[in-house]
């Protein structure tokens, strides 16, 4: 089977299984995220006048607005946060036809989420914002929805996010109920003490039960069920009453026009034309075009050339005042430069920092290696042009005897991962190998403490004092009737219960202490497949933790595979080493003599495969028409013999390590 | 031929492993086959059509429309002396009519082939001249007068002795036609007449095929094929097989049911002489052994393959050549051009040469004898070539492989395993002439 087919296979699985998969960390962060073609392909918007709603976002009012109208009483700072599906960009597409902000057409279908990842995928990877005006009881108000993504891996997005927010509409599907997600996004919004919007989604739904879900809410979150919001964004059922609620519910930004110039730059975009795009919220005084500004990260000034709204496109205007949110270009030649959390002031007046953000850790790593050495620097600038816009993935050289030079990239999390392949493949068109992706070890000797990432640098347990692992907080919920099935598969993967509380009559609330290095692999398509999909998950970093860690070695024929040496608890090392040797022996042809696979701690074999010998390997009839074709057959295989890896006497080809540390799909 | 090649070849086909002669001879021997080598060639005539589709066959045979027989003698005819005369060989030491079913061609147009040939180049009285035969009434039926039009060795396609099987397998013969044809051909050629003999049939057991083995001895003259069934893509066979209707016999019974053969066959004085072949005494097929011996060969007929090096054009530069296919068009081609030639690959000299030298060698039980690789070989010794290549003494060291003063070959166990040593000598050949 050719590599192109076998990506090919892989690919649309491996989306799915990832979808709902998200891990939230709290306030960690520090990227400078940024992207070249975003917003820049809105549809041109024409003025909407809908009954109840007066707008002033028409193309022609352009250099009219002037945001000095806008106090900030009359500013509200919103994100709208999710569990996969349950809405979120359907009800933004709904708010920005509301206010006239784009036009109101059949097509829009996730205006705010522009990446072929995220169309595909129905997720959003990368925050937006939009500003709106909405006009309530006779004063018109700035709304600014600032989109976030709705997967945990990206949560540093979602924390960015929602350091410029005063409040989140927190959405639920009114079947489906409270999901994993839910409850993570949930906590990231209580912990930032921001003003809680439950809004029940898809009341349309012929299953839909709102109230059940109300009395979800209720119990979990502790919000009166009189709080919630019923609406179906879909056809845009009560989403009015929304923009009420965000005006009077939401607290304004707590900033003031008379303090200095002070802003955080919560994102940025890079553009080849004009350098750095920061988005700002402004959390005090005012600043204009013409300003002289000073990075408090770096101690650089910069002139301001241009700033304005993002409608959601650029809007330019005059000043930016404080509570709004808005873009701003400042002659940044560099992503560095523009620092997420950065704190931006006016050169004659000096402010104290804002608190900024921590930057996030590599949790999951793989390796990633060109199918073709050939296209090793092709590769190499596709992923140099990818971290400019995330560099939130680690990036380490890497080399491994079956598959070549290539690199050791660190991620958030899985989804993160699968993300920036995807996005390799798709935007760069890379042909990648991935391998099966591994997690952050630790070891400590006294005072002194190692990150061992690669088995390789695994040091021996006579100098260490101890190891460590990393470990996540599960949530995991799911119908009562599948509570055995997930224990025992809990079990099986060293999670330790924290407790389990049932959210309403028959949905459990589950929570689990889990190695991380337990839940990387297949760990949710289990959880899924186990509950006919009933069940969600979600995770959040939970620090390390001491572990019984080992080295495993897989031998062919006594003679150890570098390759394939890893990392893992004592307890699960017959598993591994199994499973391993088993896909070992599916993927080795056979050869002349008998291959012994097997998996052993130090000296002791723990598991073993056989590969029996070929006993008959011959061309029957080989007669004058036969030669041509026995003898291409011939040279191709002694063509492909060359390229394979030798172990001891054996060959083994590229495609078998490529199936033994390659993610699977199952 | 020489005296001292005639002997050597004898010997080479009498003894399943010659012991060879002292090197410093073999050089002076070697120079006088290489010399012959150019002047000779086996000639193989392809008859494309068949009755009805075998199951397992995924060979180049059509159902005939219409009676071409006569249109078909022409051509042959004409392309045999067109290629005759480009070879420019001056003697056809064997003639071989295969198909597609070549005992449908009417003996007049064997005879008409014959004679050709024997105007355009030597067919020494004796020479091997075979034809397949269906063993079907018809086939029996044309024996003698094969015979007649020059015929000496008949190559008849048993397959099976079990009726069902036969059926399964698609031939239009059974059993019964089988024995009477055999007998007739044996009357007629006694001790050079071969049967083929398919095994790895669905549904056979090692002991089911032991015992048919057995039986087929007993009534068979001096020469059986053996084949394990391989069941090609695109067959009807493959189609059943895929669709799980029918199973094939395990890969162990496979490796099983030939070793058993090759054990039963040899204590009934049957020695192997090839892969796939046996003989008792000198029965052995000339024809075939010329292929694997690496000498030129002629094909004349729609699909048939060549090699040899043609009149002309910077000397001689041995060529792999390809008939057009589809029998219609090859009548066409050669009544305009005298000949269908589709395509011609000039074998890279002296690797691509030594490359199937080394292939097809390695089939014989012989293998190669240090002076059939000097006759392509001059320079570079087998020894020098193969003896310090590390994979090779590996395979030398386990014992598949055999490299002493006889020459290169496989062991007992080392030919049912050719194919997996062969990548391996081709490197060790490539890598040897790269120096």
């Amino acid at each position: 089977m050719s590599l192109s087919q076998l990506k090919q296979g892989c690919k649309t699985p491996l989306l799915r299984r990832m979808l709902e998969f998200k891990v939230y960390k709290r306030k960690i962060q520090g990227y400078n995220v940024t992207r070249t073609t975003l917003r820049h392909r809105w549809i041109k918007r024409l003025p909407v006048f809908s009954s109840g709603v007066q707008t002033i976002s028409t193309q022609s009012d352009k250099d009219a607005i002037d945001l000095s109208k806008f106090p900030v009483e009359r500013i509200r700072n919103f994100s709208i946060i999710a569990h996969i599906d349950h809405g979120k960009s359907t009800l933004a597409d709904r708010l920005l036809e509301i206010t006239g902000a784009i036009v109101k057409t059949e097509r829009n279908k996730q205006v705010l989420d522009k990446l072929q990842v995220e169309q595909e995928r129905g997720i959003t990877v990368k925050a937006q914002t939009a500003s709106v005006f909405y006009t309530h009881q006779g004063q018109q108000y700035l709304l600014n929805l600032i989109d976030t993504p709705g997967h945990v891996d990206f949560s540093y997005e979602v924390s960015r996010s929602i350091s410029a927010c005063q409040g989140v509409l927190l959405i639920v599907d009114a079947n489906q109920g409270i999901q994993a997600q839910t409850v993570a996004n949930f906590y990231l919004a209580f912990e930032a003490q921001l003003t809680i919007i439950p809004v029940i989604n898809k009341i349309d739904l012929k299953n839909a039960d709102p109230e059940r879900v109300e009395a979800q809410i209720e119990k979990v979150f502790d919000i009166p069920r009189e709080e919630c919001i019923r609406i179906s964004a879909k056809l845009g059922t009560n989403v009015e009453r929304v923009l009420q609620e965000i005006v009077e519910r939401l607290p304004p930004p707590t900033a003031s026009r008379d303090d200095s110039f002070k802003a955080l730059v919560f994102d940025s975009d890079f553009s080849h034309y004009r350098g750095v795009v920061a988005n700002v919220a402004v959390f005090g005084g005012q600043v204009r075009k013409g300003d002289r500004i000073v990075s408090a990260y770096l101690g650089k000034s910069y002139e301001v050339n241009e700033l304005g709204l993002l409608r959601p496109h650029e809007h330019p205007t005059d000043r930016l005042y404080a509570g709004q949110v808005g873009y701003m270009v400042a002659g940044m030649k560099d992503v560095k430069e523009a620092q997420i959390g950065d704190t931006l002031y006016h050169q004659q007046h000096p402010v104290d920092a804002l608190p900024g953000f921590k930057p996030a850790k590599a949790m999951v790593f793989a390796g990633i290696y060109p199918m073709d050495q050939s296209e090793y620097t092709g590769l190499r600038s596709a992923i140099d042009k990818l971290t400019l816009n995330d560099s939130s993935v680690t990036v380490q050289k890497d080399s491994s005897l079956a598959l070549g030079a290539g690199w050791r990239l660190g991620f958030l999390g899985l989804l993160h991962m699968e993300v920036f392949n995807q996005r390799l493949e798709q935007e760069y068109n890379a042909n990648v190998v991935v391998t099966a992706p591994t997690v952050p070890y630790k070891a400590e000797h006294g005072s002194e403490e190692i990150t061992i990432v690669n088995p390789a640098q695994f040091p021996d347990r006579s100098v260490v004092s101890q190891y460590l692992e990393p470990m996540v907080n599960g949530t995991i919920l799911a119908p009562d009737s599948y509570i055995g099935k997930i224990m025992t598969l809990c079990l099986n993967r060293r999670a330790t219960q924290e407790n389990m509380v049932y959210i309403d009559d028959h949905r459990v609330m589950m929570k689990y202490i889990f190695p991380l290095n337990e839940i990387v692999v297949d760990f949710y398509d289990l959880l899924k497949s186990m509950s006919s999909g009933y069940a969600s998950f979600d995770y959040e970093n939970a620090g390390y933790q001491a572990a019984d860690l080992i080295k495993m070695d897989i031998l062919l024929n006594g003679k150890s595979v570098e390759e394939l040496t890893m990392i893992v608890h004592r307890q699960r090392a017959y598993n591994v080493g199994k499973a391993m040797c088993e896909r070992l022996k599916d993927s080795i042809p056979r050869q002349m003599f008998e291959i012994a696979v097997q998996a052993a701690i130090g000296s002791k074999v723990i598991a073993r495969e056989t590969i029996k010998p070929f006993r008959k390997n011959v061309l029957a009839k080989c007669y004058g028409g036969d030669i041509t074709r026995k003898m291409k057959l011939l040279k191709r295989q002694a063509e492909g013999k060359k390229k394979m890896r030798r172990i001891g006497n054996i060959d083994v080809p590229k495609d078998a390590f490529i199936n033994v540390l390659k993610r699977t799909e199952k | 031929m020489s005296v001292a090649i005639k002997r050597a070849l004898l010997r080479a086909v009498a003894v399943p492993f010659p012991s060879g002669g002292g090197r410093c001879c073999t050089a002076a021997v070697a120079q006088a086959e290489s010399v012959q080598l150019s002047k000779e060639a086996s000639l193989y005539v392809h008859w494309p059509y068949c009755l009805r589709r075998c199951s397992y066959c995924n060979f180049n045979k059509y159902i005939p429309k219409a009676d071409n027989g006569s249109v078909m003698a022409d051509c042959l005819q004409r392309e045999t002396e067109t290629l005759l005369r480009l070879s420019q060989v001056s003697r056809i030491t064997s003639v071989f009519f295969g198909g597609g079913t070549p005992s449908l061609a009417h003996p007049s147009t064997i005879a008409r082939v014959l004679e050709t040939i024997s105007r355009h180049a030597s067919l020494p009285e004796g020479a091997e001249v075979t034809i397949e035969v269906n063993p079907t009434p018809v086939g029996r039926s044309r024996l003698k007068e094969f015979h007649q039009a020059g015929v000496n060795r008949f190559s008849i396609g048993v397959q099976s002795l079990r009726d069902e099987d036969l059926k399964l397998l698609g031939r239009d013969h059974d059993s019964q036609h089988a024995l009477q044809t055999l007998a007739e051909a044996r009357r007629l050629c006694p001790g050079r007449v071969s049967v083929d003999v398919m095994f790895g049939r669905p549904r056979q057991t090692l002991g089911s095929w032991e015992r048919e083995l057995s039986e087929l001895l007993s009534v068979c003259d001096d020469h059986v094929s053996l084949y394990q069934l391989t069941v090609e893509r695109g067959t009807g066979l493959f189609k059943q097989v895929e669709l799980g209707q029918l199973t094939l016999p395990a890969e162990e019974v496979m490796a099983a049911m030939y070793h058993s053969a090759r054990t039963l066959l040899l204590r009934h004085d049957f020695h192997q002489y090839e892969v796939s072949n046996f003989a008792r005494g000198n029965a052995v097929s000339r024809h075939n052994l010329n292929y694997w011996k690496g000498r030129q060969y002629i094909g004349v007929g729609p699909g048939a393959h060549g090699r040899f090096a043609p009149l002309g054009e910077g000397g001689a530069v041995r060529e792999a050549r390809v008939q057009t296919l589809e029998p219609d068009f090859w009548i066409q081609e050669v009544q305009h051009r005298g000949h269908a030639t589709r395509k011609r690959i000039p074998l890279a000299t002296p690797l691509g040469l030594l490359e199937e030298v080394l292939a097809m060698g390695l089939r014989l039980t012989e293998g190669i004898t240090h002076q059939h690789w000097q006759v392509f070989s001059p320079e570079a010794e087998l020894y020098k070539v193969f003896g310090t290549f590390p994979d090779v003494e590996n395979l030398l060291l386990n014992g598949h492989l055999i490299l002493d003063d006889r020459g290169l070959r496989c062991s007992w166990d080392g030919l049912a395993l050719l194919d997996s040593m062969l990548p391996t000598l081709l490197l060790a050949l490539e890598s040897y002439m790269d120096r």
